[in-house]
């Protein structure tokens, strides 16, 4: 079975509260093999801010959901086998690709759980995509590509899909607390003219709906994500920048100090949710 | 991307005050948040007041709020109260005052202050997401304000 047919019945005896909405008691099995986490207690962490997380893939429509559950069927993996072809080949002045170091892209198995972290010896925070960019600079003498564009998502949803199930585990202390901290706080800012912060939304009322958009928790275990509306992959930066300015606010740019704390702290409130990528989303 | 709750249809240029016009600096707000003077002198416009609270690219106030009186408005949001009855349950210098700027009545709210224009943190140029200078333009005008006060007394269960 490719997935588990409770859905619709649910669907049924649950007072749903609009056609076609989500099913938030349904539950993500992808080509009838890796059962994701798409509910699970929330981290120490966010005691008294949550009681449980969960994954966007749980408030979107039944369709949406449906597209996600097989690899056939989700427009996110085509980019995942470009980026394949990408891995082999070789870029640069040092004339190598991303196997000459890292052989069978499975080898990249756990990575995506643990970003963005703590890179000793940069003395920085990194995210995957500055990891990706680095050895490209570093070791490969090549271009880095733009932070959020086609070249480094479709990478990065490559890299992602070799974690796909595995719990999002991202460190938060030693030395990348003051960095998490930062994202904290920009997560609870009320920015912009509508003054509203992440928090108002995603925190304080997901489930709800805001006009047509059924508010998820804001979760980026499920990144990069194809969207439907655009017909592409999609950065957590690109999201954080249009969800900040969506308030009416001056926002930050992808790839900026700030959107790299605020993805270390996101990220870690998803600590205990699969690894999802590429998600699908509307 | 989704802009939930819309731009105010006042362009960049400060709309020409009436002599009566209060500007929003001026506003004053009793110790529970109400306004009880008129920010125009002007009566609102109730039917006036339904369209801007309806719509989009207006107050957009169904954003948020449901309310039965514009049923006809499709996707109304759950994050505030229904608005049904709302004109029992307040009077027009307390609904004026949360209209202006709902933090005056309740502290905190999530819902935006529609006519404030300055005191913000990282403030926009519209949905530009590039950096607006303050004082920006109220998300309404003070007679857009008296409208929507002029159809919420009309809100009787
Ligand atoms: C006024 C409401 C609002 C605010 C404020 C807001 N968002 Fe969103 N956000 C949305 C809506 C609506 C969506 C699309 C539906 C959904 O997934 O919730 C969304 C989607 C997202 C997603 C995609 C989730 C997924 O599973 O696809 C992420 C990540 C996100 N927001 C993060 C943030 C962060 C971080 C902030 C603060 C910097 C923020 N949002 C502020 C309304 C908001
Ligand atoms: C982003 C969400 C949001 C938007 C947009 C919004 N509101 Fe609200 N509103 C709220 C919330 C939340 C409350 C509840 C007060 C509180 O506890 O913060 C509220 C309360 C109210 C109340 C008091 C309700 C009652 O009966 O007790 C009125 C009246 C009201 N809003 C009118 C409006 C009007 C008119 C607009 C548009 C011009 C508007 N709101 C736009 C969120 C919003």
């Amino acid at each position: 079975m490719k997935f588990k047919a409770m859905t619709a019945v649910a669907a049924l005896l649950v007072a749903a509260p609009m056609l076609g909405m989500a099913d938030e008691e349904a539950e993500l099995v992808v080509n009838g093999e890796i059962e994701m986490v798409t509910k699970t207690d929330a981290p120490a962490h966010l005691e008294g801010a949550l009681p449980e997380i969960m994954s966007g893939w749980r408030f979107r429509s039944d369709e949406t959901q449906q597209t996600q559950m097989d690899d056939f069927d989700n427009p996110g993996m085509i980019f995942v086998d470009q980026a394949q072809a990408v891995w082999d080949t070789a870029e640069g002045s040092e004339g190598k690709s991303c196997a000459s170091c890292h052989n069978d892209v499975e080898a990249m198995e756990g990575v995506r759980a643990v970003y963005p972290k703590w890179n000793e010896e940069a003395g920085e925070v990194r995210t995957l995509a500055m990891q990706i960019n680095d050895c490209r600079e570093t070791q490969m003498g090549a271009e880095p590509w733009k932070y959020d564009g086609s070249d480094m998502t479709a990478m990065e949803a490559l890299i992602s899909v070799q974690s796909r199930g595995m719990p999002v585990n991202v460190a938060i202390d030693g030395p990348a607390q003051s960095v998490w901290e930062q994202g904290k706080e920009m997560y609870y800012t009320r920015y912009g003219q509508l003054e509203l912060s992440c928090a108002n939304c995603h925190e304080d009322n997901y489930g709800n709906m805001i006009r047509a958009d059924h508010l998820s928790q804001g979760q980026i275990n499920g990144f990069p994500v194809y969207r439907l509306k655009n017909t592409k992959l999609n950065s957590s930066h690109a999201r954080f920048k249009g969800c900040i300015r969506d308030t009416r606010a001056e926002t930050f740019s992808p790839g900026s100090p700030e959107f790299v704390a605020l993805e270390l702290y996101v990220a870690s409130r998803g600590n205990g949710l699969s690894v999802e990528a590429p998600s699908v989303r509307n | 991307m989704m802009r939930w709750i819309a731009a105010a249809i006042v362009s960049g240029a400060p709309v020409l005050a009436a002599a009566e016009t209060v500007a929003p600096a001026d506003v004053t707000y009793d110790d529970y948040g109400s306004v009880e003077q008129s920010l125009t002198g002007t009566p609102g416009d109730a039917a006036n007041g339904a369209a801007i609270v309806g719509n989009k690219k207006a107050g957009n106030c169904v954003a948020c709020h449901q309310l039965d009186a514009l049923s006809d408005v499709p996707f109304q949001g759950e994050i505030g109260p229904m608005l049904d009855g709302a004109g029992d349950r307040w009077s027009e210098a307390e609904l004026r005052g949360i209209v202006a700027n709902s933090k005056m009545t309740f502290e905190g709210s999530m819902m935006p202050s529609y006519y404030k224009t300055s005191g913000y943190i990282r403030p926009g140029d519209g949905f530009t997401g590039k950096a607006g200078s303050e004082p920006l333009p109220p998300l309404l005008d003070a007679q857009q304000i008296e409208d929507i006060v002029a159809f919420l007394v009309t809100l009787k269960e």
